[in-house]
Formats: structure tokens, sequence, C-alpha cells
């Protein structure tokens, strides 16, 4: 399993997610910088959280038209898997690969903690080797997390079972729709969640809960 | 020739800025004050002197960047 992660200004968890990666699947992810114009072959590209461009105009709304960008796009309406994870989700729906939009929590505040997340759609490269309705523990870390859509999207993302993650137990920090925490396009092909799994998988982060995401990629 | 861009939340999307600048207000003695919404202004100088050019280029930034239609709307000013 081939992976790319591409790095804008300002993004802060490459390394945290290359990490992952490599140390679940075995190989290595490439590092792509925001200014190239083609993405390397891989199956598999993410686009990792951080602040880039300081979240200037909208969260994620400057990276989304960068040039590799553009790659990223066309690449993901032929099939490549494509996650987007906290401001890498933000990016991806203001790039137009998922619907709807992440404006500022509900609470005001920037959130950082731990919450809990009900997986429920198995059927996801991200997703395979999880329990259907399994609740996982995960971190957050996020001042932009509430995850808005219009009626029609939101019965759409329902009814088609696209809501991958639900913020469980009560621990919806940001007041998203439907404790909405990830989704995933109708193609199948394209992931954005707002919580860090990729740092909840080594015994150091006091909990392995997200361990079976990555490795649901060698399987997909 | 200079725009000046108005961008605001559209009706019903969730405005928790401005419902704290509301309850600001309110602290401060403000009365009557019933509803705050807050958006972004922006002034773009540009070098096209022909009117109707000038709105259609602004336009397209406001689509493809100022604005995120999704939850957004935007109002156009030429100056």
């Amino acid at each position: 399993m081939k992976s790319a992660v591409v790095v804008f200004p300002g993004i802060n968890r490459e390394r945290d997610m290359m990490l992952a990666l490599e140390s679940i699947t075995g190989q290595k992810p490439l590092s792509v910088w925001h200014t190239e114009t083609e993405l390397p072959k891989v199956d598999l590209v993410v686009v990792p959280g951080g602040f880039s461009y300081g979240d200037y105009l909208r969260c994620g709304a400057i990276a989304a038209r960068s040039p590799i960008m553009s790659d990223i796009r066309a690449k993901s309406l032929k099939g490549l898997k494509v996650l987007g994870v906290c401001n890498g989700f933000q990016i991806i729906t203001e790039a137009g690969l998922l619907p709807g939009a992440l404006v500022r929590n509900a609470s005001l505040h920037f959130v950082c903690r731990q919450v809990k997340l009900r997986v429920e759609n198995i059927r996801t490269f991200f997703t395979n080797r999880m329990a259907k309705g399994a609740v996982v523990s995960c971190p957050v870390a996020h001042g932009e997390g509430n995850y808005i859509c219009d009626a029609e999207t939101l019965a759409r993302l329902e009814g088609e079972g696209r809501v991958v993650f639900r913020y469980a137990e009560g621990t919806n920090p940001n007041g998203a729709m439907h404790d909405i925490a990830g989704i995933v396009s109708e193609t199948g092909n394209v992931i954005g969640m707002m919580p860090h799994p990729e740092n909840m998988i080594e015994p150091l982060h006091g909990r392995t809960d997200c361990r079976p995401l990555f490795e649901s990629l060698l399987a997909a | 020739m200079k725009a000046k861009v108005k961008v605001t939340l559209k009706k019903g999307v969730l405005d928790p800025q401005g419902k704290a600048i509301e309850g600001a207000l309110g602290h401060l003695g403000f009365a009557g004050v019933e509803h705050v919404r807050q958006g972004k202004y922006f002034e773009i100088e540009l070098a096209e002197t022909d009117r109707a050019k000038a709105a259609a280029a602004v336009k397209a930034m406001c689509e493809k960047l100022i604005a995120n239609t999704v939850i957004e709307n935007y109002d156009i000013e030429l100056a």
C-alpha cells in the first residue's frame, strides 16, 4: 500500500500521520509539497491536520486551491483513495471533494480532548477492520469542526450510510449536525474526519483504539 | 477600480461569534439588541478599468475563493 502525505505551510500533524502509516502499513509514505502539480503513483493520499495558511480566510480555504489539489481532485475522480484528517477534512471539503462545510465550534472554544467515536460504516477503506457500532476513543483538537450541510445533503448522507464516524456518548465537541465526525464520498474513495486517529495507535498514546483503522488500509 | 465585497453567512447557518457579540452587547447594557450576525469585508484594488469586466472578475474571485457558497453569500460593490 503506497501512500503520500501532502504538506502545506502551517500543517503540523504530517509527521504523526507518516509515522502511523509507516508503522502500521510497513511502507514509508512519500511527502508531497503543496506546490507540486502531480502526485507520485500511490494508492492513498492523506491530507493531514494542522493550520494551513494560519487558517486565514476560512480553515483550509487557501490550501484547497493550491496546485497539488487539482491533481488530487482529478485522481480522486478516477478512484484514488483520499483521507483528510482535521484541517485535512476542512481542506478537502473546501476543495469540493466532500459535501458540506466545517464551521466554528458551537462553544466558540478550541477543543483538545478525547472523544468517543462510533463507527457507523464498516464498508470503507479506513474502517473495514472495525466492528459496526464499535465505540473507540480518539483525540480531537480543533476550533472549527462543526459539520454543517443543507437538509437535502444531510438526508442523503444518512440515507446512503455515508456518515462513517459519529461522536458517541454525548461527547460531540463542536455542535456538528447529527454528531457527524466523519463522512465518505458517494464514490467511497474519499473520507474526511475531524478526530486524529493517528494519535491513538501506540501504548505511549495511552490507548491503541485507532490501530484497526490504519490496519484497514492493508485490506482495502 | 476598487471592489468592496461583503461576505455574510447564509440564513440558517449558525453564527456562534455573532451570538457571543450579541451577548456581550447585552452585558454592556445596550438594550434592544435583537440579533447580531458577523460577516467579512474585503477591499480589492483592481487594475481593470472596464466596469463589466471588473464585476465579472470579482464575481469569479468570490465563487472560487473569497466566499464558500455552501455557507456564505457575497455582495459586490464597485467604486
